[in-house]
């Protein structure tokens, strides 16, 4: 009798919310809600792949209602079209081919003129011939991903001998600009994740995501954390802890790479970076600090293997290579927004433990002056390397 | 010794990153012909020049409404086009004492949603259910007399172009006609010419642009040649309400005479009466293929004004041309704003024996 009354207590209010959803839809006032307004159409472009004379636009209906594709403009003239879907629904995805003799290099505008009159408009900044999956492109975005993930990384690596020759005040130094490094990596990843959400289809609450994305990472890697500290204090020494530290570093900047691989990969697909040479070189020195902040733990360690120091350098940069290619073949700035966040929200939890770990190996380190000047030398050079990028 | 070790290490990993490097970007230092476009496309055995070209251009689809036929309207005037037991509800003539005729019309306003270009619609105010109105034809003279229904949502009013007094002006708010509420316009036609009929409440351009305005033409006391008479009325639609026009047109539906090009007999004398009722751009004009024609300003004069083949006309200025087709074949006409060429305003004329 009592767990009746439990079990019927926890699944009541949800059986009453499905009744009252039904007597809504079945006789309540969404009649007039529908007739006093206005259809709400929006659209979304998720794709457009430019080949030899023709267009190909993926566009998915992010409103409440059902939109029509009646007419498109090229330029602002009339262009004929096929359209697999002509009466989208909501979420639904369509596609739609042109025939169109655009020109390389030039500006393209595309209008979507629906039954109502209502315009959607996309702007290509730099019309060029989209990425085909082939040997070539898939070349050419690995090397865009070593450029600016792997070789800045393995560059940053090269710093561990100098390091090693530090003294502990300095070595906390470094430690705090690598702090400062993240903390800088953080902001630029969370504000990278709310612009890009702007063009994710309403309906998918791009800004959402960030906090999701953000505190999904945190918060499983501190309950990691947690658990693996207890075994530390048993049987394993400080090698493994800094080890462990540099991996996790690796690890959160391997997501937020990802993330910025995939923002790179797809720019470069819808040509908004093809005069971007400048743009492939500032992220290569902006992300050459990276490097410090992975062997800044271990820099200590008397001896340091070159396995680990490859897994860790590939670890760190190789996610850039593979987010070019999703990037720049699939293209999503929905999976962009996420990982741009899940690499915040690790790279926050490193920040935390690199802060724990100065204040383990060091107790009387903590807000000395050296410390506050490698922090925000940290920031400035991020800030100010980043000037390359923005 | 460490150290040295794990430098080469890693001097040997960015080796391997320039190796892939340098072969994926040797297709971007060499000609690559793949990603030339080359006129000829000589390489690409399915590519159709023509095809790709010139057939993309233009709307897709064809219209699927019929309430409106712009062919018919080419040649309506005086609901001409309707049967005889049907014209009879809007236009009647009778003889006057004083030798002159007495034309009365029945023309109403309302709420109506028209195709504008396939698939597209727009929620207009007409006249009689149509964009533009039906066409009111008299001859210079004759006495008109305007039963108006406003059957639409706001206040409208009926202004004509020509010589009437005061009171039948139509475009002070007293002279506002209240939805549901009836007005009769009454006046001497005159002077001679092509004119417009158009809604003046306020604001102005919202009426306008929506959709109620119509030819009006004054036939002198002495008539003209015969010719084949053509009134078009170049108008287009805000369909977004952002202050630009989407479509353009000559008679209301982007394209359609390039669709159905206008059929004329080479030599004959064909007379265009033609007026400007587009709004968010000051200026429009025409332009004829292979052809040059007598343009007569507000066809007031029998003097020709100018000898070509483009004219530009302003908001609300009208015009009639003259001329005959030397030659047999398609002749397109549009207008030079090439902007409203792409957005619709291009037809096309077939010039047969």
């Amino acid at each position: 009798m009592t767990s009746a009354i439990r079990y019927g207590s926890a699944i009541l209010p949800v059986l009453l919310l499905v009744a009252l959803v039904w007597i809504f839809l079945a006789y309540g006032p969404l009649g007039i809600l529908k007739t006093a307004f206005p259809p709400i159409e929006s659209v979304s472009f998720e794709r457009i792949v430019l080949e030899q004379d023709s267009i190909t636009i993926e566009i998915i209906n992010d409103g409440p209602d059902s939109v029509t594709i009646s007419q498109v403009l090229i330029n602002d003239a009339y262009n004929r079209f096929d359209i697999d879907i002509q009466t989208i629904n909501h979420l639904e995805r369509a596609k739609i081919v042109m025939q169109y003799p655009w020109a390389e290099g030039l500006p393209l505008k595309i209008t979507l003129l629906t039954a109502d009159g209502l315009t959607f408009d996309k702007e290509i900044p730099v019309a060029t011939e989209s990425p085909k999956f082939g040997l070539t492109q898939l070349l050419t975005f690995t090397t865009l991903g070593i450029y600016v993930g792997v070789m800045p990384v393995f560059l940053g690596l090269l710093w561990l001998p100098f390091l090693k020759t530090l003294s502990k005040r300095w070595y906390d130094f470094f430690l705090a600009l690598t702090i400062g490094l993240l903390v800088f990596l953080t902001a630029d990843a969370i504000e990278g994740a709310f612009s890009l959400s702007s063009q994710v289809a309403a309906s998918f609450q791009g800004s959402m995501l960030v906090p999701i994305g953000f505190f999904l990472a945190l918060l499983i890697l501190m309950a990691f954390g947690e658990r693996d500290n207890d075994v530390d204090v048993t049987k394993t020494g400080v090698t493994k802890h800094t080890l462990r530290l540099s991996y996790m570093i690796a690890l959160g900047i391997g997501v937020h790479n990802l993330g910025e691989g995939l923002a790179i990969g797809s720019a470069y697909a819808i040509g908004e970076i093809a005069l971007g040479s400048l743009l492939v070189i500032g992220f290569m020195i902006h992300n050459l600090t990276e490097g410090i902040a992975i062997v800044a733990p271990i820099a200590k360690e008397k001896k340091n293997s070159i396995k680990h120091l490859l897994l860790l350098g590939l670890l760190a940069g190789g996610p850039t290579i593979i987010g070019t290619w999703i990037g720049g073949f699939v293209f999503s700035n929905l999976w962009a927004v996420l990982f741009l966040s899940v690499g915040a929200g690790a790279i926050v939890y490193v920040i935390l433990e690199v802060f724990k770990y100065m204040k383990k190996e060091n107790p009387k380190s903590g807000y000395t002056f050296t410390n506050v000047a490698g922090f925000f030398l940290g920031v400035l050079i991020m800030y100010i390397t980043g000037l390359l990028v923005a | 010794m460490n150290d040295s070790k794990y430098v080469i290490a890693f001097l040997v990993v960015i080796l391997i990153a320039l190796t892939i490097s340098y072969f994926a970007f040797i297709p971007k230092t060499e000609p690559d012909n793949e990603h030339v476009h080359d006129a000829t496309h000589s390489h690409d055995p399915t590519y159709v020049y023509s095809d790709s070209m010139t057939s993309h251009f233009g709307i897709s689809d064809n219209y699927s409404t019929s309430d409106f036929d712009p062919d018919s309207y080419l040649k309506a005037w005086n609901f001409n086009n309707l049967s005889p037991e049907e014209r009879k509800r809007y236009y009647r003539e009778s003889n006057l004492s004083d030798n002159t005729t007495l034309r009365e019309y029945w023309i109403y306003a309302s709420d109506k949603k028209i195709e504008v270009a396939p698939g597209v619609f727009f929620d207009a105010w007409a006249y009689n259910g149509q964009v533009p109105a039906p066409t009111i034809r008299t001859t210079e003279g004759d006495r008109v007399k305007i039963y108006f229904m406003n059957q639409g949502s706001k206040p409208h009013t009926l202004h004509f172009h020509g010589y009437h007094e005061s009171s039948m002006d139509g475009s002070m708010p007293h002279d506002f006609v209240n939805p549901g509420e009836n007005f009769t316009y009454e006046f001497t036609a005159e002077p001679a010419g092509v004119h417009l009929f158009h809604c003046h409440s306020t604001p102005l351009k919202d009426h306008i642009a929506k959709g109620l305005y119509g030819m009006f033409i004054i036939d002198p006391k002495n008539p003209r040649e015969p010719a084949n008479e053509l009134i078009m009325i170049m108008n287009a639609f805000d369909t977004n309400y952002d202050g630009e026009n989407e479509i353009y047109a000559v008679n209301t539906r982007a394209f359609y005479y390039l669709d159905h090009p206008i059929k004329v007999k080479k030599g004959e004398l064909v007379r265009i009466y033609i007026g400007n009722m587009v709004e968010n751009d000051p200026i429009n004009s025409i332009h004829i293929h292979g052809n040059f024609f007598d343009e007569y300003k507000t066809g007031t004069r029998n003097e020709s004004d100018a000898f070509t083949d483009i004219i530009e006309l302003g908001q609300g200025e009208r015009s009639m041309l003259e001329m005959r087709f030397p030659y047999t074949g398609k002749y397109m006409f549009h207008a030079h704003q090439s902007e409203f060429a792409d957005k619709g305003w291009m037809s096309m004329f077939e010039v047969v024996e």
